[in-house]
């Protein structure tokens, strides 16, 4: 590599890890914006799959192409807890539900000696670099390319719209719902457990409310027409605060303004186009 | 000692009940699910902590910091939610403006006034005490239990004895019929924002008053408490969320005091999964055709 690109990639590593991460979030968050729910647990997933992880690797020793993996099962067994019966109501439940999961978990990783406490667990060897982040971040891209594509995103789309006509259609909504939510929580799952182990350490106050309210002002921001909306929501949120960095303290203040204009004057988000499909 | 946990948990779910029934009622008549309302309840506590410390009494200053809040809540609500309500949108596009917005207004809030916590003015209620049949509670928890209970019988009695009541009720039967009936609905949702954000802006006051501390993020904690109240007590139903608070109070003492201080929103939120599995419609909830 071209010494001038190396010193800049080390400047910026942290700025690239992060970028990569957010994309993550952004599409786990995309998951279930597109089939229609809102879930605000995608935080609280993350948190789980880094706790899950570094107890892994630092407890029981495993190696890291074992831990990637098992990292989602906590996550997803959270999500079957919380989904299983919230999803049978209305997606107002699976919101107020999910907001609580995130203040609870990081009460449980304050109190439980062997998280750590408040000062988190540190001394996580980074095995986690930049190239496997954005080829996890790739496939999942891809992934859900293809699924958009599919019958299935078809489905996804009818349920975001009027989920009684889809139903009416033939779509099983409620399995779709515990799918997406599902499937989020493995996004999310994955996030976590790359960030922990490109970080060095974790600490209970990473997964609360305000980044599961930042992670649905990437996807918003971005508009869920098309997976690719959320990552470069993500993206540029994340890059504004560097630009502006004498206004670090008011990022929140501007993240939550996003998603107010979002809602109100902006529905499709930034980049309003709609991913092709193939003919029913 | 089981006596004195007990009444303590009384106590602290008394103002459990009273946050969580204007949450409720807002939800009830105007159908958002308002995030913002925790925001309230941290105003509500810094106001009466700015007039305390300009010498008010607190016979006069919780009245103001009520309608401070209140007056809040009209505001905001005018802002987030006129659009939205004109276009009927559903009830998760007013649950994201609302998150968006009181991401921003804690995160203001903040920056502005920092995030360590005041001590309201040492003699503001008396340091006594009463002690009867081994239970101590001080003035300031009689005080506070006193003005929930007039707080609710008050709203009980407007919703439930008044023409006003009526109009509400109406409204939250059916906005559109009621509207046809000659009830001016907006003006009425301002007025059920204003009532909600007073009875939120009082809570903040009397927990500020319990815990002698008040921070900008005390409304978040609080919030989660109030959809815990909300959701085991049946969302939009009042007397439910009076029970519910008023156990939730209980068993966060008791948590506290036999567990760990630490898990006591564990429990809570423990409480809230288990209801859902259980009896989504609230503990003491109707099946709602409406929820579906």
């Amino acid at each position: 590599m071209e010494a001038w690109l190396d010193d800049l990639f080390w400047t910026y590593q942290n700025l690239v890890v992060s970028l990569g991460i957010n994309g993550l979030l952004a599409l786990s968050m995309y998951v279930v914006l597109a089939a229609g729910q809102l879930s605000l647990g995608q935080a609280a997933f993350m948190g789980l799959g880094a706790y899950s992880s570094v107890l892994m690797t630092l407890a029981w020793g495993w190696p890291f192409w074992l831990v990637l993996p098992a990292s989602c099962v906590a996550p997803v067994a959270f999500a079957l807890a919380v989904g299983g019966p919230t999803l049978r109501l209305s997606g107002v439940y699976l919101a107020i539900a999910t907001i609580g999961m995130g203040e609870v978990l990081r009460a449980i990783y304050l109190n439980v000696d062997a998280l750590g406490g408040a000062l988190g667990l540190s001394g996580i060897p980074e095995q986690a670099s930049p190239l496997l982040i954005y080829a996890v971040l790739a496939a999942a891209l891809a992934v859900l390319w293809l699924v958009g594509r599919s019958g299935l995103g078809r489905a996804m789309e009818a349920m975001r719209e009027d989920a009684t006509a889809a139903e009416a259609t033939g779509v099983d909504v409620r399995r779709m719902r515990l799918g997406v939510l599902v499937a989020s929580a493995v996004l999310a799952g994955l996030a976590g457990a790359l960030s922990a182990h490109a970080t060095d350490f974790i600490g209970p106050n990473d997964y609360g409310f305000e980044p599961a309210v930042t992670i649905l002002s990437f996807a918003l921001l971005g508009g869920v027409g098309s997976p690719f909306g959320p990552v470069l929501g993500a993206s540029v949120l994340t890059l504004l605060p560097e630009v502006f960095r004498d206004f670090a303290n008011l990022r929140l203040v501007f993240n939550g303004i996003v998603i107010v204009l979002a809602v109100l004057f902006l529905p499709r988000g930034l980049l309003a186009w709609r991913m092709p499909r193939r003919a029913a | 000692m089981l006596a004195q946990q007990l009444a303590n948990g009384v106590l602290l779910g008394a103002t459990y009940a009273l946050f969580a029934l204007g949450f409720t009622l807002m939800f009830g008549v105007l159908r958002v699910i308002n995030l913002v309302y925790g925001f309230y309840f941290t105003a509500g506590a810094f106001f009466s902590l700015w007039l305390a410390q300009a010498g008010w009494p607190l016979i006069a200053a919780l009245p103001a910091a009520a309608v401070g809040a209140g007056v809040v809540a009209v505001a905001l609500d005018w802002l987030l939610l006129t659009r939205l309500r004109r276009a009927h949108a559903d009830e998760l596009a007013s649950l994201m403006v609302t998150l968006g917005a009181v991401l921003a207004l804690y995160a203001a809030a903040t920056a502005w006034l920092g995030p360590d916590i005041r001590r309201l003015p040492p003699d503001l209620v008396g340091g006594g005490a009463v002690d009867a049949i081994g239970v101590r509670v001080t003035f300031a928890q009689l005080l506070i239990l006193a003005a929930c209970g007039a707080l609710v019988g008050l709203l009980v009695l407007l919703v439930r004895g008044t023409t006003l009541g009526l109009a509400i009720r109406a409204m939250a039967e059916k906005p559109d019929a009621a509207a046809l009936m000659g009830i001016d609905t907006a003006r009425l949702a301002a007025l059920v924002s204003f009532i909600s954000g007073s009875l939120a802006g009082a809570g903040g006051v009397l927990i500020g008053l319990n815990f002698n501390a008040i921070h900008p993020y005390m409304g978040e904690q609080m919030m989660l408490r109030g959809f815990v109240v909300v959701i085991v007590g049946g969302l939009g139903d009042i007397f439910g969320a009076l029970l519910a608070g008023l156990l939730l109070g209980v068993v966060e003492v008791l948590t506290a005091g036999y567990l760990a201080s630490g898990l006591k929103e564990a429990v809570g939120f423990a409480i809230l999964v288990l209801v859902l599995w259980t009896r989504p419609a609230g503990l003491f909830g109707r099946a709602d055709a409406r929820r579906a």
